[in-house]
């Protein structure tokens, strides 16, 4: 499940891009310390086969309908994991820039639920764990149901975690995961069920190819360094998430020492930072209706924080919102005119 | 035409856009990309009711897709068949957030219809800045801009690489799909027997290609490093491009101008 744009805000979308980020810099640190100069066409090909491979579907067992591969898990196993993690990050970058699937302040949130937590950590915690290198069939087979499981879990519950800190959607928390988790079971599921038989046919074929991303280094060398990584990334999102977190709830008195002075925020142009801090202390400034603890209390309290609604405020903006999208449409009649 | 014809239709037709030479393609990548980074951050930025004062924002996608003549159709069928999530997530607003927040006359609508048009709109906003994004720009130049900002050179290569055999192979997927499908008697998707081996032998085919592309690099005096021709140069265009529209999006984002605009109509009208 690809992440929105329009569902998230400038503070979680930017603390999942430095996350995002964080990991990229380090997966890719990694990648080219291996120095195995065959892993650059190897990567790439391998990626154009997962963006092929998403659109070729399966009639899942004892069902009517259909799955297809996500792929995350299935590069970890035949890549390693940080060269499975830029892959899967080029693949959704594809997507988003193309296929209009997320956006591009989402493609940071989206690399993170979809990209590590199957490479980063279902697969070193979990695939590793239940499959060592020469498992049996049926032990790979476990291992990468569980794995691919786990995995979609944990993206879901980012998917859930990233929408409900963002306060766009008004689904609470509880709501959400109960419409999330089920699902994304039966997706894991399906994926892990589509990646164990590529692995397994791979296996037979080419036995060569499996153990690939542990085999340069010998023995377990590469789960400490991975699990650095992961924990890093995990301090990271855990802590830019409760600084978010912990300038909600006194987000109302802010607005009211504020709205007074200054009613329209300066926002520069330049300066990233200032700009991002500016913007976060906006989105600080919602009401506190927007955590309802359920709907009847929220609509009670919705009446007490808003006494009067300015009918003639509300007239204005939809006349002016219909006269400002007639006058974009006509800069792009102009524009287009003028080139034609 | 299949699903991953279709797809790779969609890939072709973006990138033949931004091959042609229009005042848009001329300008340094990395201008369009940082612009339309800011654009997407101050969509976002705005309140979750705001409705109105977003929609002077469309003029960046709008004006960006007609000069570079970006065909309005296209555009939309991607739009529409991207929205499903977030319209889904956001269709769960007005069943929960009831909270009166304007008024038309005697009609009062709740909060919750007021913030699911806030995400379509922002939707339909960034979505397109996206697209309208790529086909201006192209993915070699784009990845060439990324590479000069500063992302790690593994992964604008694989962006490269998986950009040109993502046609490769989903040629050669496409055909396996449409062979399995003319053996199997009009029988929909493959079953997990079936798909094992279909889809490892696809696998089977990367792996033999990318031994087969390494060779040729090498043979070609590949040493680790991807080099490119193409150069970007930055103008004062360029400069211009940037603090032109960053200018009118921090207007944007600090006056309300529908509200200013209707304000004055219905001021003026009755």
């Amino acid at each position: 499940m690809h992440m929105a744009d329009a569902l998230l805000s400038p503070a979680v979308g930017a603390a999942l891009w430095v996350a995002t980020g964080a990991t990229m810099a380090f997966c890719a640190r990694r990648v080219r310390e291996e120095g195995d100069e065959r892993a650059v066409p190897l990567m790439g090909v391998l990626g154009a086969f997962v963006f092929a491979a998403q659109m070729i579907n399966f009639t899942i067992p004892a069902t009517g309908s259909s799955g297809h591969l996500g792929g995350g898990l299935l590069l970890a196993i035949l890549l390693g994991p940080h060269a499975a993690f830029i892959v899967i990050a080029s693949v959704l970058t594809v997507q988003a820039l193309f296929f209009a699937d997320g956006g591009l302040l989402a493609l940071g949130a989206n690399t993170f639920n979809l990209g590590v937590f199957p490479c980063l950590v279902a697969y070193p915690l979990i695939y590793r764990l239940i499959a060592r290198a020469g498992a049996s069939g049926p032990r790979i087979a476990v291992a990468s149901v569980f794995a691919a499981v786990a995995g979609l879990q944990f993206g879901a519950l980012g998917v859930v975690l990233q929408t409900v800190a963002s306060a766009i959607s008004s689904l609470p928390l509880a709501t959400f995961l109960w419409l999330m988790l089920p699902i994304h079971l039966a997706i894991g599921l399906v994926e892990g069920l589509a990646t164990a038989a590529i692995v397994l046919f791979i296996r037979r074929a080419r036995p060569d190819l499996i153990d690939r991303g542990f085999a340069p280094r010998g023995k377990c060398a590469s789960l400490r360094p991975l699990l650095t990584g992961v924990a890093a990334a995990t301090l990271i999102t855990a802590g830019v998430l409760s600084w978010f977190a912990s300038t909600q709830p006194d987000g109302l008195e802010w607005s009211i020492e504020h709205t007074a002075g200054t009613a329209p925020l300066y926002v520069p142009e330049n300066g990233v930072h200032g700009w991002l801090a500016q913007l976060q202390q906006r989105l600080a400034w919602l009401p506190d209706y927007d955590f309802p603890a359920d709907a009847k209390t929220a609509a009670v309290d919705a009446k007490a924080a808003w006494p009067e609604i300015k009918p003639g405020a509300s007239i204005a903006g939809i006349v002016g919102g219909v006269v400002t999208l007639a006058l974009v449409w006509l800069v792009a009649i102009l524009l287009k005119r003028r080139r034609g | 035409m299949s699903r991953i014809d279709a797809a790779l239709h969609d890939l072709r037709s973006l990138d033949a856009l931004a091959q042609r030479d229009t005042p848009l393609a001329r300008l340094d990548a990395r201008a369009k990309l940082i612009t339309t980074l800011v654009f997407v951050a101050v969509v976002v930025s705005f309140d979750r009711y705001t409705v109105a004062a977003l929609l002077p924002l469309a003029l960046y996608p709008v004006a960006l897709a007609a000069l570079g003549e970006v065909p309005a159709a296209s555009l939309m069928r991607k739009l529409v068949i991207a929205a499903p999530f977030a319209l889904l997530v956001g269709l769960f607003n007005p069943l929960l957030d009831r909270a009166p927040m304007l008024a038309i006359g005697d009609m009062v609508i709740a909060g919750g219809w007021v913030s699911l048009a806030s995400i379509c709109v922002r939707f339909v906003l960034t979505v397109s800045a996206a697209l309208v994004l790529i086909a201006v720009t192209g993915m070699h130049t784009l990845c060439a801009a990324l590479g000069r900002l500063g992302v790690p050179r593994v992964f604008t290569a694989q962006l490269l690489f998986l950009y040109r055999y993502a046609f490769v192979l989903g040629g050669e997927a496409s055909r396996m799909a449409t062979a399995r499908q003319l053996r199997a008697g009009g029988h929909g998707g493959a079953r997990l027997a079936t798909y094992g081996p279909l889809v490892g032998h696809l696998l089977l085919r990367a792996f033999e290609r990318a031994q087969r592309i390494h060779l040729a690099m090498i043979a070609r005096g590949f040493d680790g490093e991807m080099r490119s021709l193409r150069v970007l140069h930055w103008t004062r265009r360029d400069t211009l491009f940037i603090l032109g529209w960053c200018a009118f999006f921090a207007l944007a984002r600090a006056a309300d101008l529908p509200q200013v605009l209707g304000g004055i109509l219905t001021g003026a009208l009755p």
